[in-house]
């Protein structure tokens, strides 16, 4: 019998899969499908202070092996994730889930961190500082190591929970932000976000995507995702959640391999809706193949 | 929603750029007209969402309506070349086996048709339109009620036409236009659409096709004749079945995504 159990900033998960925000909705989608409590735990959709309906669109574009999404946080604000979202959620998941939370400036984030830590359904805060799809916030706080500390400082003092702060890739120096976050009282880092590219419509001259950027995820990013995820955890000392690409039960345990905790699975989960579930289900064997007893004894075997 | 794994039976040429696919398999999950299906392509990441053009399910096929049937039905779907893997598809043999989700979107609501319903598609908007007109017309008739389809086909010209005659067969009255004036009305859906509107006392309309056409019948149909009706959108989308929030659109009645609040939206909800 191996043993899959991995702890994530105090908490323990019966596996280290974690479906990613934004691929994952608020989880009842996929309930229709599996059981979800199978997951280690999930991420649910980006949520903001105010409802947002997001980017206009077309929001999605194919590439190779990959796709590239605008979504822009389309979400019903922090008040209604909390009155109907989460009630619902209760009803199909009884582990800790992981809530993301996105904003345009640092009372954003302190407002909507404040509200959703209160809720004892919630185990974790995924800060994101990340998202590319949005102007004005998001990203711009993940790309700047002193801005990203803001965050994080601010966002500490309004709870004791665990938060785990969401990375962008598209920066000269990830690991100098990782270490600002850490340093700021982070309990864990999250990454990579999506890799900022666009497309273009032959016919139309013109970009695919309505908001003419998106975000690139898919297996292709998965080498890009497990490179920083190396350097990051050779960097600091809280624990790293692995994700970018991320696809088969393999590409989990290279992750852990690389230093990852635990592993997030994105756009996996939206051409394979039965991904995660499956990695989870194959986990057990993979890990034999490769003389593994205990996942928790490989987490940055590769440094 | 099912995920299945369909084994091609047919993929015939309708017309220089229309193709038509049997695909056999699991179709239980398939219970109203207008609903899609989105297969897996070998070497593309996105599945290919294509809508349902006719369905049939496994024997002994009870008659409670779709979605009795098990693992041995087929779907039929008519899909256009528009890009590298539709054209993939083209040369895929009879016994090729894909991996299919079946069962998304909501689909035609048949139940507010009324005794004269008229379905107008336009190109490649046409195939959810033949399920839907042989499910009115099958329902009329278990019920013993007199129903009277009329379906208007819109096409660029005469070399596109498809699935005039098997409308025909099944007992629809159609009109055909076409913009260059090939066959039929020379113009728009909505130009035949006013070549008929002296016969009064459409109950309900159904629709899909190119968004301009979706706009046109909406002001000509809906708000012009004031008949109410159903229309079915396309939008690139990521999942398909609700997840990814890629294809959301703004309606009276809040926030949508196509793929599985929709495609259908009522005339009364759309916002454009």
């Amino acid at each position: 019998m191996v043993d899959t159990k991995v702890t994530l900033c105090g908490i323990e998960l019966d596996n280290p899969v974690i479906p990613a925000s934004g691929t994952f909705g608020y989880g009842y989608e996929f309930a229709e499908l599996y059981d979800i409590n199978c997951l280690g735990t999930f991420s649910f959709k980006g949520t903001t202070k105010d409802p947002r309906f997001g980017n206009e669109t077309p929001r999605i574009a194919e590439c190779p092996s990959g796709m590239l999404n605008s979504v822009g946080l389309q979400n019903p604000g922090v008040d209604k994730v909390i009155s109907e979202e989460l009630p619902k959620l209760a009803k199909v998941f009884n582990k800790p889930v992981m809530a993301n939370v996105s904003g345009f400036s640092v009372d954003d984030y302190v407002y909507t961190t404040e509200k959703l830590a209160a809720e004892e359904q919630v185990g974790w805060l995924e800060i994101n500082i990340s998202c590319p799809n949005v102007h004005g916030g998001g990203m711009s706080f993940g790309t700047d190591p002193c801005m990203a500390a803001d965050v994080v400082r601010a966002v500490r003092k309004t709870t004791d929970k665990p938060l785990i702060i969401k990375l962008s890739p598209n920066v000269t120096d990830i690991v100098s932000i990782a270490k600002a976050c850490e340093d700021a009282g982070a309990d864990g880092i999250s990454l990579i976000n999506t890799l900022m590219g666009m497309r273009l419509d032959l016919k139309k001259r013109k970009p695919i995507l309505a908001n003419v950027t998106g975000g690139y995820s898919g297996p292709a990013v998965f080498p890009v995702a497990l490179r920083m995820v190396y350097q990051v955890s050779g960097a600091v000392s809280i624990p790293v959640v692995g994700m970018g690409g991320v696809s088969s039960a393999e590409n989990v345990i290279e992750m852990m391999m690389a230093g990852a905790t635990a592993v997030e699975i994105g756009a996996a989960n939206l051409t394979e809706p039965f991904a995660s579930r499956d990695i989870i289900n194959d986990l057990p064997l993979v890990m034999e193949k490769f003389g593994i007893t205990s996942l928790k004894e490989i987490i940055g075997a590769a440094h | 929603m099912k995920q299945g794994i369909f084994s091609i039976k047919e993929n015939t040429q309708l017309t220089p750029t229309t193709w038509r696919m049997v695909l056999a398999g699991d179709t239980s999950a398939v219970t109203a007209p207008g609903q899609f299906i989105n297969i897996r392509l070998d070497g593309h990441f996105l599945r290919r969402p294509v809508s349902v053009n006719d369905v049939k399910h496994a024997e002994p096929y009870t008659g409670e309506g779709l979605g009795t049937g098990t693992d041995e039905g087929a779907v039929t779907i008519i899909y256009k070349v528009l890009g590298q893997g539709t054209e993939e598809m083209t040369k895929m043999p009879a016994g090729t086996k894909l991996d299919v989700l079946t069962g998304l979107g909501n689909g035609y609501d048949l139940s507010d048709a009324g005794d004269r319903p008229l379905l107008i598609g336009g190109g490649v908007g046409i195939p959810p339109l033949y399920l839907a007109a042989k499910e009115l017309l099958k329902d009329a008739k278990s019920r013993g009620t007199d129903r009277e389809v009329t379906v208007i086909l819109g096409f660029n010209s005469s070399d596109e036409i498809y699935y005039a005659d098997e409308f025909e067969e099944l007992g629809c009255r159609v009109a055909v236009a076409t913009a260059d004036g090939s066959v039929g009305v020379k113009g728009f859906v909505t130009d035949a659409f006013r070549a008929l509107a002296s016969e009064e006392g459409f109950t309900h309309f159904y629709t899909c096709g190119p968004e301009p056409m979706l706009k046109a019948v909406y002001e000509e149909v809906f708000k012009g004749a004031g008949i109410s009706g159903q229309m079915s959108f396309e939008e690139r989308m990521g999942c398909g079945f609700g997840a990814c929030m890629g294809c959301s659109c703004r309606t009276v009645t809040g926030y949508k995504r196509i793929c599985k609040d929709g495609p259908v939206l009522r005339t009364e909800e759309i916002l454009w």
